[in-house]
């Protein structure tokens, strides 16, 4: 039966992409302990497994071990929720996001939406509940105050992420993130007729290299990473929403973090940096083979990985801003730039690009 | 009432250029920092399999010596148990009745000696001390143990950590002294 063959492919292609996500947050979180380690000048750890490749599995190991306690004055089902609130917004991401053309006959994406970017942007604003509820659910003002800091920080850095994402859709003519990636394996474009590049919205035109880069800005902030952690920053020393959680929950707002930034730059790769697509071997098209399949995979993959090995350097090279700098700068200054970027892109647009 | 006028102190600031107020030479900055340090040599040691060198002069637990021809030099004179801060040296002496020590003309050879590490403070005095150079702070400092009472270190241990001392054989010396003292009697 139709439905019975189509549920069946759904929930497998889920399985896989959520063990995926998984295995992918762990080792990712053991890269950021490496990476950051190498540029401080020491080792990371590597004693556990060849070069600390079973880490992951021994801190899982730790945190079953660890007391599950809940403080007594919280409110206690919001505690707990607001915990599990933290990874949806990646699980449900991830769900769109095409990993190749198609593979073993079947689409490579889990749901192929036709609005897609609405539903992106819908959806990814659930990061703010969950951060809302773990300040709220603590029932104790610091943890609430940096609860509502955050949560500042992360709705004005949500305008300005929609906001960069309309030129890309108005240059590629789709709101859904397959026809986005089509748009940009279609042409290669001749830039400024010195080299032959393929068309991915990053270099594309002027309008949408400006769209990437304050895209990146709206990306760094909304997943509380560094340059914009500074309510992240603040548990360090007192306060901040995750106070009262310890160990399951802490590792659910720590996994949560993880995935949100693996799952952002999978959006990043495939809103600017042309997907699955390489404009070698006819990794372009939809595939023909199995095996032309599995590297478009492969490829996305490592456009993935070298964007979260981007997010993960910057962390330990610049120094953080303020809250004040960093709501300035995006009201006072990005917004206002997305806005005529905006404007920008619909004269480019008249003028024929 | 009139405010006094006070001297206005001009702050010089340096000229920043375009890219510095942009923030695109920070951002150049970071990036060759992170670069370099990224692949320098790390300063990390991977003990147990490396460990850290153990400068010169390093004062680790104290130890008995022997001398260059295999004597014990402590004569059990118990100066250093004496002098100890933290009385964590004990020295049992022979007796009347005790072992001969394996050396000429000294009087006797501690039976039993013993350091407890876990009271000991390194500080070096029972080393100052000691009239025989016989116990020196060396380069012994890691101490994993499985019980307390293995953190006494015997007479026996202590020698082996010790080693050989090239110092002046004061009893050596002094024999050879008396030896000629008789002869030059003999002679008159």
């Amino acid at each position: 039966m139709d439905g019975m063959s189509w549920l069946i492919e759904v929930v497998v292609k889920l399985l896989v992409v959520l063990g995926l996500l998984l295995t992918a947050v762990a080792y990712v979180i053991l890269a950021e302990r490496r990476i950051c380690a190498f540029i401080q000048d020491r080792l990371g750890p590597n004693r556990a497994g060849v070069c600390g490749l079973l880490q992951p599995a021994c801190d899982a190991i730790k945190a079953l071990f660890k007391e599950d306690y809940t403080p007594p004055h919280v409110r206690p089902v919001l505690f707990t929720v607001a915990a599990g609130l933290a990874m949806s917004p990646a699980i449900l991401v991830i769900a769109l996001i095409p990993f190749g053309s198609v593979f073993l006959g079947k689409k490579a994406v889990v749901s192929d939406l036709n609005v897609g970017i609405l539903y992106l942007l819908a959806v990814g604003v659930l990061s703010v509940h969950a951060i809302l509820l773990a300040g709220y659910a603590s029932n104790s003002k610091y943890p609430l105050l940096g609860g509502l800091r955050a949560a500042a920080q992360l709705v004005s850095y949500e305008v300005l992420f929609g906001l960069s994402i309309v030129p890309v859709v108005m240059f590629s003519g789709s709101l859904s993130l397959t026809g986005i990636v089509q748009a940009q394996a279609e042409k290669t474009a001749v830039f400024g007729g010195l080299l032959t590049l393929p068309s991915w919205f990053v270099w594309r035109n002027p309008s949408t290299t400006l769209a990437f880069l304050t895209f990146l800005v709206a990306l760094f902030a909304e997943l509380n990473r560094a340059p914009f952690d500074f309510p992240e920053a603040e548990q360090e020393l007192a306060g901040g929403y995750n106070v009262e959680y310890s160990s399951m929950r802490f590792a659910m707002f720590f996994l949560g973090e993880y995935a949100n930034i693996i799952v952002g730059s999978a959006v990043a790769v495939t809103l600017f940096l042309g997907g699955w697509t390489l404009p070698i071997a006819g990794l372009e098209t939809a595939a023909e083979s199995m095996w032309t399949g599995l590297l478009q995979v492969f490829v996305f993959m490592g456009k993935v990985a070298m964007m979260v090995l981007g997010i993960i350097w910057v962390r330990w090279m610049w120094p953080r801003l303020r809250f004040d700098q960093l709501m300035d700068l995006s009201w006072g200054r990005l917004i206002p730039l997305a806005m005529g970027n905006v404007i920008f892109a619909v004269i480019l647009l008249i003028a024929g690009w | 009432m009139k405010t006094e006028l006070k001297r206005v102190v001009h702050v010089r600031r340096p000229k920043l250029s375009i890219w510095d107020k942009l923030g695109v030479s920070a951002f150049i900055y970071g990036l060759s920092v992170t670069v370099r340090h990224f692949l320098s040599r790390k300063v990390t040691v991977q003990y147990p399999e490396e460990r850290s060198p153990v400068p010169l002069g390093y004062r680790g637990v104290p130890a008995l010596v022997r001398d260059q021809h295999g004597n014990i030099k402590c004569v059990a004179c118990q100066l250093c148990e004496f002098v100890c801060p933290s009385k964590a040296i004990t020295v049992s002496p022979p007796g009347p009745d005790g072992p001969v020590p394996d050396r000429p003309l000294a009087e006797k050879m501690p039976i039993e000696f013993r350091v407890n590490v876990l009271r000991c403070i390194f500080c070096g005095l029972c080393q100052e001390v000691c009239p025989e150079e016989a116990i020196f702070l060396q380069s012994h400092h890691i101490f994993v143990v499985e019980r307390k009472d293995d953190m006494i270190f015997r007479r026996d241990r202590l020698l082996e950590i010790g080693g050989k001392h090239h110092g002046y054989l004061k009893w050596h010396k002094l024999e050879q002294e008396r030896r000629q003292l008789q002869i030059v009697r003999y002679d008159c």
